[in-house]
């Protein structure tokens, strides 16, 4: 195991840590302030990489196809918002799983349709595809671009929701909806414009990727399970929460995946290490997951209890 | 209505029964087929039934009891037929069974003692975390597949029936079904099965009239988890082929619909429910492969007249 190597690995690890809090972010809003569970969440992730493919196509100016992707995602949202999600809020939250499974199988049937059954591959910009050299260490320049921008949009939602009048508005509806809306915020408005700011964070992060692996019609489906494991760890409704245990996902899970074969070969026999590494590899934020939940059921940062019923 | 729903719940039963001479009548072995696995499937959401109906519980991780109990049979086969594991190496159908219920069991006893510590949406999250976990496990299985699956290429020996005539393979999955539904009607008057209900109900009043509401709930568990394997096994059976696919979360999602469209709780639900899945499964995908679009309405629907009759 060289310097080399780590470095890399921790580059890989770090970039799908802050996609995955791209995806994460949202559902831990809508789960934390509606108290809505979204299984179509990952919808938008996979939306966001095909609407991402077909405006590159467009305008063949990839920066360009991922900005105006945005809006379309955040349009997406306000529909679903509208139509699926806001006649359950407040209601069981089977029949939220029940109907926004619906919703994820109506917009992978739809995306079908539009997209057909096959991936859409993504050519970045030459700029972007090479490599670059940072503390001696060679790294594909598009993994730091997406570290980057993960980082940005993530300081922003952190502006957004802690020193602006939306954000006031958002934590004082999660903290006490009843109250908020006596005091004349427009509860309604407030979570419409939630639901589709999540969903233009997870259409985002999936715009990002898709580059790396292409779009494909079951990415949202592979997301969306991650990234509840995320914020169940983390905490459900704490955007920090949901930082921490994204980083700790990806960096667990690459280098789980990179370096585990070579660790469990030092205590087991070789061939057994073998086996055993892609396993337990693959279900390590799994594993963490329940290690976290018998330690602390509510997650790593539990948000202040609700007040008042939603 | 409710006279109306039992009236149906009676005469799928009945037609489920008569399925065989209707498909040798009418020349169609097709109809067997689609029989046994429609059997199979109301198996396992009768398992989930338990759990998710009587107990209130929403177990999201269901299918790995499915694949665990699919699995418990093509291992075992596999290794009688090529050899090696040989304390594990049998084609004794009966052994098969009993290692799929014990398999199923015993991941639910371990499972359901931790999720059982949590409670609601917390609940739903790490069920759903550990059937991952097996679907992740199950693709890393490369000796067995891994994520291209296991054929089971000679079927389960047993006493007095071959599991290679289609006709004998309904016979024992509408068998174990109708022995599974009687079970859970008497479960469901039983004191066990009435503090379930009651548990799902108000569980701090049952607390507080003495009863022990985990031991209650993670028995329930337990037995949900072990007859959903029982399915699993069937479902190897009669595919002749295992996959992590079994295990994949859309599965438990299904099983749920199944549940919930039956009627949650009733006891000839998971019947009704698995006929209406399989039903419009054949029909939708036969008529267009985008069939997941008409499906995924269905459900939304469904979900939200359920809500609504719920406030």
């Amino acid at each position: 195991m060289d310097a080399t190597l780590i470095a890399s690995q921790l580059v890989n690890g770090l970039q799908l840590g802050l996609l995955l809090f791209l995806v994460a972010a949202g559902l831990t809003l809508t789960l934390g302030v509606l108290d809505y569970v979204n299984l179509a969440h990952g919808a938008f992730y996979m939306l966001g990489a095909f609407f991402s493919a077909s405006l590159l196509e467009l305008t063949g100016d990839w920066p360009l196809s991922v900005l105006l992707a945005l809006p379309l995602l955040g349009l997406t949202g306000l529909i679903t918002e509208r139509l699926v999600a806001r006649p359950l809020y407040g209601k069981s939250h089977l029949a939220q799983v029940l109907a926004s499974f619906g919703l994820l199988l109506v917009i992978g049937a739809l995306a079908m349709l539009i997209w057909g059954a096959e991936g859409r591959a993504i050519a970045l910009p030459h700029a972007l595809r090479g490599q670059a050299r940072l503390f001696g260490v060679v790294l594909p320049v598009y993994r730091l671009v997406i570290i980057a921008a993960a980082l940005a949009v993530a300081a922003l939602l952190y502006v957004l929701l802690h020193h602006s009048r939306f954000g006031v508005r958002v934590r004082a509806a999660a903290a006490n909806p009843r109250v908020a809306q006596a005091l004349g915020i427009d509860t309604h408005r407030l979570h419409a414009m939630l639901f589709a700011l999540g969903a233009m964070l997870a259409g985002l992060a999936g715009a990002l990727i898709a580059p790396i692996t292409e779009a494909s019609l079951a990415m949202g489906a592979q997301v969306i399970i991650i990234a509840f494991v995320i914020i169940v760890i983390g905490g459900i409704g704490s955007l920090r929460g949901a930082f921490v245990a994204a980083l700790l996902a990806g960096l667990i899970d690459t280098f789980g995946r990179a370096f585990l074969d070579t660790l469990l070969a030092r205590v087991l026999p070789l061939e057994a290490a073998e086996t055993a590494a892609p396993a337990l590899s693959a279900m390590s934020i799994y594993i963490l997951m329940a290690l976290v939940l018998i330690a602390r059921p509510r997650g790593l940062f539990p948000p202040p209890a609700r007040g008042g019923a939603a | 209505m409710r006279n109306w729903r039992a009236g149906l719940e009676i005469a799928l039963l009945a037609a489920l029964a008569a399925m065989p001479v209707i498909a040798t009548v009418t020349a169609q072995p097709f109809w067997l087929d689609v029989a046994t696995r429609l059997a199979i499937l109301a198996l396992a959401a009768a398992g989930l039934n338990i759990i998710l109906g009587l107990g209130g519980l929403v177990s999201f991780g269901h299918a790995a009891f499915y694949a665990i109990g699919a699995y418990a049979v093509a291992i075992p086969a596999h290794h009688a037929l090529y050899g090696g594991a040989d304390w594990l190496a049998s084609s004794n159908g009966l052994f098969h069974v009993a290692l799929a219920v014990a398999a199923g069991a015993l991941f639910a006893l371990v499972t359901g003692a931790l999720a059982l510590r949590t409670k609601g949406l917390h609940f739903i999250m790490i069920t759903l975390a550990f059937g991952q976990m097996v679907y992740f496990l199950l693709n890393a299985l490369e000796d067995y597949g891994g994520d291209d699956g296991l054929p089971v290429d000679q079927r389960s020996e047993l006493p007095l029936m071959s599991l290679d005539d289609p006709l004998h393979l309904f016979g024992l999955s509408f068998a174990l079904l109708a022995v599974v539904l009687a079970f859970t009607w008497r479960l469901k008057n039983a004191p066990f099965g009435l503090a379930l209900t009651a548990s799902a109900r108000n569980a701090r009043r049952m607390r507080a009239a003495g009863l022990n509401v985990f031991t209650v709930r993670l028995a329930a568990y337990v037995l949900a988890g072990a007859i959903t394997a029982l399915a699993g096994a069937l479902a190897a059976e009669h595919a002749a082929f295992v996959s992590p696919a079994m295990a994949e979360w859309t599965r438990a999602g299904e099983l749920m619909f199944m549940v919930i469209l039956g009627g949650a709780g009733r006891v000839l639900g998971p019947l009704t429910g698995a006929a209406a899945f399989v039903v419009l499964e054949e029909l939708l995908s036969s008529w267009t492969v985008y069939w997941h679009l008409p499906f995924g309405l269905l459900l939304i629907a469904v979900a939200l007249m359920q809500a609504r009759r719920a406030a």
